[in-house]
């Protein structure tokens, strides 16, 4: 027994053990206290898988004809890994908040499970089951909410369009292969048609659930509706599996591919990173904007495995291993500080009552933790260093920039793109960040609300704080999981070096130095400055008296600009309404304004779709009208042409 | 950590903070010439900052810790590229760090240090200077990020030391098409970065057309000289990275005193020469409206591109 298979068992055994807890003493520290110690002991096999103890179990009697086998490797490992640390998060937290479900833990263990299933059915099983659990999370505590049950019928459709699609493709593979295991997958040969089949079908299930513009439209609604340790959960871990499933089978079981598959999945990776982001800058619905940017990061860890399978493709597997490098830290990265953002966005819910940026600010006086911690996240999210994101966005540029000289026609124009794709999105994070924390939380109330809010209970905070501290030592120490998620592409432990190619980054060493130049700056003025107290004073306020919180700047005001500049691809909707006076036309009594930002991506897309479905439903209602003599006909009717087609066929 | 790293740590940040007022004296009295006035002469800004900083310290009320370490991070971001970046010498003290993205971030780190000063005040003009200003940085990003793909990708590194001492080797890159088109494309994005005319005005008193002097609104005393201080070396920073990655020629490539004076004089010369074409050029220059902007970045975008496709199908 080595210790993988230890831990990851324990893991599974702590899940059901807190499940039936949950329904004997339903009380949030058992619930809690449960899915923290599954994550950890889920964190502990995924590390250990990943430093070499793999292992395989084979269940034959557990599902009838299939048959259930795990085999936890290093990829996996990985991906239980980071599901495993993001758990121990939300389960702290979740020991004073939200409320005491059974469900939490079995939806951890689904996920836990997913990374480690070793053939067709036992993963589309895990898959099912980790999208039941959250879709029930999802609804469970607000079922009465409007917006709540809208999400989840959204989400519940989606996810399951993108079950049938990994299904439907899985199958193909399957059917081309002795066996349904990923052993026997491994040995099948496919011919180029099947096996872009199968590429393409997967990649839209798996896309789907990773929030990849087009089969996005689930995330910024599910995301947000959930308790906030769900969508941590969700946003953190859950959509990880998206790009597991793509790696797996689009490198380890189909074995790499044509170019125009890594092309395709590029294209998508940008596309998402731009709309997501460019989204989530617009938004001013706290928790929906940490969601869009999920969408964002989704799409740059695409960009990497994209740009991975393209070097692959090209014979150059040095810039392929460092993008997969940059893909996969950014997986870790983005679950760390995700975990971290939407946790805090919680404790803001919690503290004040809305989410709705516009009617917060000032925080920092009343919630100085929370405040001081999503700060941290903000700053992880933003790409700026000494962030976390900064190292693995660093990481991807790195990999594209070594990858135009040796390149075709293709790559030398989707290379400098994704570069472009890839800056644009780090601006707009920039934007998006700066008004999350800027409007969210600094300046003053610009609400009741936000006037009276309380600082959260110290579980909360816990939570948050470990979070914290995992961004902290990704951002600061990255070669501690680099080794883990690239093998050989980076080396060194305060300085990352590239293998292969010439480029370094120390990201300690860059804080260290920032810290002493800011030290010394406050120093040197401390010194130069005549008068150390400072005098309060009033604002500049034109000698217009004082300044109230309805003359600040807002979420909506401050992404205005940049609305603009994106007028024509955001098309946003604005509706202003002058109310005159009676007596004169000149005097105006009041002016509304509404502004709202749909998704074009969704209105043009999906807005179709929907209709058609609908109208194709009416239809269908005017068949069924009740006559019994009619419905004995349709069926006379179809048993006739069923004989006529076998007639006419054999 | 050689000799001339060392050289260059200590050089540099002497040379650009003692320097940075000087040349944005040296443009306003270009500026005033220009327009028939006789102009304060060159060592005014520094006369400004002296002023400022003996004058008393000053908490606006309502604001928090993050109004007051704004400033000491944006000085700070801009002294550590002064240490790291080539300037003055080739070498680079602290390698890691010299790298063109991890420059170009630290500076956007600095501008959203002030952005959230200006949110923090919770005032009109501080909100709309740090809305403009983080716009016009995300619109700056992939003009300054494709222009590096571009001068980085023949070079194989994105170490600004690498791609210096490559041009130093090859003069003949200089004069090529990927190098003029992304030297534009760099310029372009200097002025937008630094709020220069056509993109914002730094002299401007109307605060409806404000960008940057709106988010330092509430700033006075030392807190506005280190502002001031920091704009002046930014600008200088940029210059002096622009002058190096196109015409690298006299920058120290070894540790004697020699070398290194005439290093100075060169990088003093370069960025006095850049800073006087600057400042004449916007002489002639209106400043765009604020939603034309996007216009200018978009065609200094397309440049990089072309950058970018030159430094591919002309190899």
């Amino acid at each position: 027994m080595n210790p993988a298979q230890v831990t990851f068992g324990a893991a599974v055994a702590l899940a059901l053990a807190t499940a039936v807890a949950a329904i004997v003493v339903p009380r949030r520290v058992v619930v809690g206290a449960g899915t923290a110690l599954t994550g950890a002991a889920g964190l502990a096999a995924g590390v250990a898988a990943v430093s070499g103890h793999s292992f395989s179990l084979v269940l034959p009697g557990l599902l009838p004809l299939s048959g259930v086998s795990f085999t936890l490797d290093a990829l996996g490992g990985l991906f239980v890994a980071v599901t495993g640390g993001v758990a121990v998060a939300a389960g702290v937290y979740a020991t004073s908040y939200g409320k005491a479900s059974a469900v939490l833990p079995m939806f951890v263990l689904a996920m836990l499970l997913v990374p480690a299933a070793a053939s067709v059915g036992t993963l589309l099983v895990c898959w099912e089951l980790m999208a039941l659990f959250s879709l029930l999370l999802v609804i469970g505590e607000n079922r009465s909410r409007a917006e709540v049950t809208s999400a989840g019928r959204w989400y519940a459709v989606m996810t399951h369009l993108g079950f049938v699609s990994i299904l439907c493709g899985l199958m193909v593979f399957a059917a081309h292969a002795p066996a349904d295991s990923f052993a026997a997958l491994r040995e099948a040969r496919l011919s180029p048609a099947v096996s872009a089949t199968v590429f393409v079908l997967t990649l839209a299930g798996f896309a789907s659930k990773a929030g990849i513009v087009p089969l996005h439209a689930w995330l910024p609604r599910a995301h947000p509706e959930a308790p906030s340790h769900v969508s941590a959960l969700m946003s953190a871990a859950m959509v990880n599996l998206g790009v597991y499933g793509l790696v797996r089978v689009g490198f380890d079981l189909l074995g790499g591919g044509p170019r125009w598959w890594w092309l395709l999945v590029l294209a998508l990776g940008a596309l998402s990173a731009v709309h997501g982001i460019l989204q989530a800058a617009m938004s001013t619905d706290l928790k929906r904007l940490l969601g869009q940017s999920t969408t964002e990061n989704m799409g740059l860890v695409l960009v990497g495995v994209g740009a991975a399978g393209l070097f692959t493709a090209s014979g150059n597997p040095v810039l392929a291993g460092l993008a997969t490098a940059a893909a996969l830290l950014h997986v870790v990265n983005h679950a760390a500080f995700k975990t971290l953002l939407f946790l805090a966005a919680g404790a803001v819910l919690h503290g004040t009552g809305t989410r709705d940026l516009d009617a917060l600010g000032g925080l920092r006086r009343t919630m100085p933790v929370t405040t001081a911690l999503f700060g941290v996240g903000a700053l992880a999210a933003s790409a700026l260093p000494p962030g976390t994101a900064f190292v693995s966005e660093w990481l991807l540029l790195q990999a594209l920039v070594h990858g135009l000289p040796p390149s075709g026609v293709d790559t030398a124009i989707a290379l400098p793109v994704a570069v472009a794709a890839v800056a644009l999105t780090a601006g707009l994070a920039v934007v998006t960040f700066v008004k999350a924390f800027g409007v969210g939380f600094l300046a003053k109330p610009r609400s009741e609300a936000a006037a009276n809010a309380r600082e959260v209970p110290y579980g909360m905070r816990a939570g948050m704080a470990i979070a914290a501290l995992g961004c902290v030592v990704l951002a600061l120490l990255p070669s501690l999981v680099l080794p883990a998620v690239a093998g050989g592409a980076t080396t060194g432990l305060v300085t990352l070096r590239l293998t292969g190619v010439t480029g370094s980054l120390s990201p300690l060493l860059l804080t260290l130095w920032l810290v002493v130049a800011v030290v010394v700056v406050a120093a040197g003025v401390r010194g130069v400055v005549a008068r150390r107290t400072r005098r309060d004073a009033r604002l500049w306020d034109c000698g217009g008296g004082p300044m109230s919180a309805r003359m600040e700047y807002t979420a909506t005001s401050f992404a205005e600009p940049l609305q603009r500049v994106f007028d024509d691809v955001v098309q946003p909707e604005l509706d202003v309404h002058v109310t005159h006076h009676e007596e004169s036309r000149y005097l105006v009594r009041a002016v509304e304004f509404r502004r709202s930002v749909p998704d074009r991506v969704e209105r043009r897309l999906y807005a179709p779709v929907l209709a058609a479905t609908r109208a194709w439903g009416r239809a269908g209602r005017s068949l069924a009208t009740g006559s019994v003599h009619r419905y004995l006909g349709y069926g006379f009717y179809t048993l006739c042409a069923a004989l006529l087609l076998l007639a006419v066929t054999r | 950590m050689t000799a001339l790293g060392l050289a260059g740590a200590v050089v540099q940040p002497v040379l650009i903070v003692a320097g940075a007022p000087v040349l944005v004296g040296v443009m306003r009295q270009v500026r005033a010439r220009l327009e028939g006035r006789a102009g304060p002469g060159i060592r005014q800004p520094w006369r400004d900052l002296r002023k400022l900083f003996g004058k008393e310290r000053i908490a606006p009320r309502g604001t928090s810790e993050v109004f007051r370490v704004a400033p000491l991070v944006l000085v700070a971001t801009t002294l550590v590229i002064t240490v790291v970046a080539p300037f003055v010498t080739v070498a680079s003290v602290l390698n890691p760090v010299a790298d063109l993205f991890v420059v170009v971030a630290l500076l956007a780190v600095g501008a959203v240090a002030l952005a959230l000063a200006g949110l923090d005040t919770g005032t009109a003009f501080g909100g709309m200077g740090a809305s403009r200003e983080v716009t016009i940085l995300a619109l700056v990003e992939p003009t300054l990020l494709v222009a590096i793909l571009a001068l980085s990708a023949r070079v194989g590194s994105t170490n600004l030391g690498d791609v210096v001492s490559s041009m130093v080797r090859e003069p003949s890159r200089v004069i090529s098409p990927v190098s003029l088109l992304a030297a534009v494309a760099l310029v372009i994005a200097t002025v937008a970065e630094n709020g220069r005319i056509p993109v914002d005005n730094p002299s401007t008193h109307l605060e409806l057309t404000m960008v940057h002097e709106a988010m330092v609104l509430e700033y006075a005393g030392p807190d506005l000289a280190l502002v001031e201080l920091a704009s002046a070396m930014r600008l200088s920073v940029f210059l002096g990275l622009l002058a190096n990655l196109f015409v690298p020629w006299g920058i120290a490539t070894t540790a004697t005193p020699a070398a290194l004076l005439a290093g100075v004089l060169a990088l003093v010369l370069k960025v006095g020469v850049l800073g006087a074409a600057l400042a004449a050029a916007e002489v002639f220059l209106a400043k765009l409206r604020l939603f034309r902007v996007p216009e200018l970045l978009a065609g200094s975008f397309l440049l990089s591109l072309l950058a970018v496709a030159a430094s591919y199908f002309l190899a």
